[in-house]
């Protein structure tokens, strides 16, 4: 599960950013490309994908780092909405 | 100059949830008085009573708030056909969507419980509060500030250009905090709050605009909406996203409104003894005003698919929706104005009206300079460059 997150938000990021080579554990702000439009958009891409719901206390800058910290978001969110 | 007066809310008002029902609402209950709107320099409390009647306000809100769950497409269709009579009322659908969908995507169970019924409704009305007088589409630009106090915070500040500002019960405001922004829920009625009306504006003049000012207004820890931080930054991208969409479908009101009114125009008015219609060079600004039309009705209905969908997407959808609706909005209230020549200018006929409001439309929720800016930057950043 982890591993195809990771991989559909490299995907994405790479699809919006095709000249910039990005590893999962890339900080995409210290590379300098985010700003709140991009953000908005990952929070947009993340909700449609995965299927989740960003809450307010997750919508904080380090669970958008990297592909990893927003893999680990996914996987956070996941498990608390199809558990019950 | 008082505002026109309309008959009593006395007669059953048709709910408003779509196309037809919107033009059916916007031809009986607006389109007959916009030109009086525009001279009281107000919308009557009577018009905005039937609009709470009918539902307009905030249609998309889930049925369980008192909505009805119309689509973003639909909610598209409605400002386009209540922008085709009035911008000025259209612009007051748009900064209480842009409120009630901000506290929809963003608000805190309790905030969604107190506001979202009343905003349904038309009980509460909402206003966008992000210009400054130094600060328009540079949003960095903020001065007004909200500091933390333990327990809430204290807003010191102003506003300006603030679109329904003067009749609106809750405004949406964005302000410093530390080194970042954020949003709040502040309540017209708070003590510190003080409206001032701006008058003599060149368009949307019955837009009841305002400047705000903020004296140690005293806010609850729960009016703030949304996260603070750099991510409240996306609640005010999401915001303007809203409220670009609204202007977009508006603009593509304008359009047709500049159609509806040429076309008529020289069908009847002759020239040598001839319609105007029959001359070619009024037939190819109608036939533009046509084309427009529908290639921006296409746009802004493919930004609320995307919406709909949930697609990233639809952010620069609306963008370039709102950019090319405006544009041709101006363009074409300016040729309706050149086709009914002198009488244009006068105030029997809407076509100046639709000038004066189509102008501010390249305006407002970014300017078109801004647009086009961020349309050619989405362009670069897809090259594939090294």
């Amino acid at each position: 599960m982890s591993n195809n997150v990771t991989s559909q938000i490299l995907s994405f990021i790479s699809g919006r950013y095709p000249q910039v080579e990005i590893s999962s554990s890339d900080n995409i702000f210290q590379i300098g490309f985010v700003n709140s439009l991009f953000a908005m958009e990952l929070v947009m891409f993340i909700e449609k994908t995965f299927g989740v719901t960003v809450p307010n206390d997750e919508l904080r800058i380090e669970n958008f780092h990297s592909a990893e910290s927003m893999t680990e978001l996914v996987d956070r969110l996941t498990p608390a909405t199809a558990g019950v | 100059m008082a505002a026109p007066v309309l008959a009593p809310v006395d007669e059953l008002v048709e709910p408003v949830e779509d196309r037809a029902s919107a033009r059916a609402f916007a031809a009986e209950h607006i389109a007959p008085y916009g030109n009086e709107f525009e001279r009281a320099g107000r919308i009557p409390e009577q018009l905005l009573e039937r609009m709470s009647a009918a539902g307009i306000w905030a249609p998309f809100l889930p049925t369980e708030v008192g909505g009805a769950g119309v689509s973003m497409v639909t909610l598209g269709e409605i400002h386009e056909e209540v922008g085709r009579a009035c911008s000025s009322v259209r612009s007051l659908l748009t900064v209480h969507t842009m409120l009630s969908w901000t506290v929809q995507r963003f608000g805190t169970a309790e905030q969604k419980a107190r506001w979202l019924p009343e905003l349904a409704a038309g009980r509460t009305l909402g206003a966008f509060c992000l210009t400054e007088p130094e600060a328009g589409s540079d949003a960095t630009g903020i001065r007004t500030t909200a500091v933390p106090t333990g327990d809430g915070y204290v807003l010191n500040g102003g506003k300006k250009w603030i679109t329904n500002g003067q009749r609106a019960d809750l405004y949406l405001v964005f302000a410093r905090t530390g080194s970042s922004i954020a949003a709040f829920l502040v309540p017209r009625n708070s003590p510190g709050v003080s409206v001032t009306p701006i008058k003599d504006i060149m368009g949307t003049r019955g837009s009841m605009l305002a400047e705000l000012r903020f004296s140690d207004v005293l806010l609850g820890s729960d009016s703030l909406l949304g996260p603070s931080g750099f991510t409240a930054g996306m609640v005010l991208t999401g915001t303007l996203d809203l409220g670009r969409y609204s202007v977009a479908a508006g603009s593509v009101g304008i359009i047709q409104a500049c159609l509806d009114a040429s076309a008529s125009y020289t069908a009847q008015r002759k020239v040598g003894g001839a319609p105007l219609k029959d001359l070619q060079l009024i037939q190819a600004k109608v036939s533009d005003m046509v084309t427009d039309a529908r290639a921006a009705r296409l746009l802004v209905a493919e930004a609320g698919r995307l919406k709909d969908a949930g697609e990233s997407s639809t952010l620069m959808a609306t963008w370039i929706a709102k950019y090319f609706a405006s544009t041709a909005a101006a363009k074409h209230a300016t040729e309706a104005v050149q086709i009914h020549g002198a009488n244009g200018c006068g105030g029997e006929y809407p076509v100046g009206r639709y000038y004066r409001d189509a102008k501010v439309m390249e305006i407002i929720e970014g300017s078109n300079e801004i647009q086009r800016i961020t349309i050619a930057a989405e362009a670069y950043r897809e090259m594939t460059t090294s």
